[in-house]
C-alpha cells in the first residue's frame, strides 16, 4: 500500500486541479510520439504521424491523448487504491493493445516536461518528486497485469 | 542514436540561447535530482545543506553545467572530448551511470519550467539525445 504525505495529496490535487486536460493529453502524447519515435508503433491507424508538424496536427493524436490523460484522472480520484482502480487497464494494455510496458514510463517524463512547462517556477523539486511518485505509482499499475 | 547535423545545430542554438542560466539549471537540476530520486544523494554525504539555496549544491550545479558547455563545444566528437570528465567519473568518483540519466531528466524539466516555448517536441528529441550521448561519452572509461 502506498504511503502518500499530506503534501504528496495535496500536491497531485492541486497540480490536476490547474491542468488543462484538454491541452496537456493531446502535448504530452504528441511528444511522446516525438521525442520516442518507436512508440509510434501503437498509432498505425493513427493516419500521417510522418513528422513532428503532422503529429500536432493529428486529430487522433488529440483525442487519444484526452483520453489519457481523463484515465489519469482515476488516479488522481482513487490515490489510496490506484493498483485495483487500473487493474482492468493493465490488462487492455497487455492482453490487447501489447503495449510494452517500457513505454508507460516515456510517457510519463513526457508529461512531467510538458507540466512543468505549464507551470513554470510552481514546479519546484517537491513538486516534481511528488508528481513523479505519483506517476511511477500509475505506471506500476498499469504493468501489474502483464504476464 | 548518433547526433544528426540538424540536432547539433538545434543543441547549439538553445544552448546559446539558455547559456545566461547555466548556473541556475545546474543547481535546480541537482535539487531535483535529490529530491525526485534521492538514492542519488549518497553521492554527496559530506554535504550538510542539500536544499535549493545550499552553496555546495549551487556551486556543484555550476560545475556540471561547466560539463555541458563543454560537451556542446565538443559536439562533434563527444567521447574524446569528454574523456577526462569520464576518467574522472569511473575511478575516482564512482558514480553509476544510471544517474546521468537521471540527471539529464530533470535539466530537461528545469528548462521546460524555464523556457517552456523554446522546449519544443523537436528541441525536446534533439537536447534528448544530445544528453544521451553525453552520458554514453561520460560512461566512456567505465569497463
Amino acid at each position: 500500500m502506498v504511503e502518500w504525505t499530506d503534501f504528496e495529496r495535496a500536491t497531485i490535487q492541486d497540480i490536476f486541479s490547474k491542468l488543462d486536460y484538454e491541452f496537456v493529453g493531446p502535448a504530452a502524447l504528441c511528444r511522446c510520439l516525438v521525442v520516442y519515435p518507436w512508440t509510434q508503433r501503437y498509432f498505425g491507424g493513427f493516419g500521417n504521424l510522418y513528422n513532428a508538424a503532422a503529429i500536432a496536427g493529428n486529430p487522433m493524436v488529440a483525442a487519444h491523448g484526452k483520453v489519457v490523460l481523463h484515465g489519469l484522472d482515476r488516479a488522481v480520484k482513487n490515490m489510496d487504491n490506484i493498483k485495483d482502480t487500473y487493474a482492468e487497464l493493465s490488462v487492455l494494455h497487455s492482453e490487447k493493445l501489447r503495449v510494452d510496458p517500457d513505454n508507460f514510463k516515456l510517457l510519463s517524463d513526457c508529461l512531467t516536461v510538458v507540466v512543468a512547462g505549464q507551470m513554470g517556477s510552481d514546479f519546484t523539486g517537491e513538486v516534481q518528486a511528488a508528481l513523479q511518485k505519483f506517476l511511477a505509482v500509475v505506471v506500476s499499475s498499469l504493468g501489474r497485469q502483464y504476464h | 542514436m548518433s547526433l544528426t547535423e540538424k540536432d547539433k545545430a538545434t543543441v547549439k542554438a538553445l544552448w546559446a540561447k539558455i547559456q545566461k542560466s547555466a548556473d541556475t539549471i545546474g543547481g535546480d537540476a541537482l535539487f531535483r535530482l535529490f529530491t525526485t530520486y534521492p538514492q542519488s544523494k549518497i553521492y554527496f554525504s559530506h554535504w550538510t545543506d542539500l536544499g535549493v539555496n545550499s552553496a555546495s549544491v549551487k556551486a556543484h550545479g555550476k560545475k556540471v553545467m561547466g560539463g555541458v558547455a563543454l560537451a556542446v563545444s565538443k559536439i562533434d566528437d563527444l567521447t574524446k572530448g569528454l574523456l577526462e570528465l569520464s576518467e574522472q567519473h569511473a575511478f575516482q568518483l564512482r558514480v553509476d551511470p544510471a544517474n546521468f540519466r537521471l540527471l539529464s531528466h530533470c535539466i530537461l524539466v528545469v528548462i521546460a519550467t524555464l523556457y517552456p516555448q523554446d522546449l519544443t517536441p523537436e528541441a525536446h528529441v534533439c537536447l534528448d539525445k544530445f544528453l544521451a550521448n553525453l552520458s554514453l561519452a561520460l560512461s566512456e572509461r567505465y569497463r
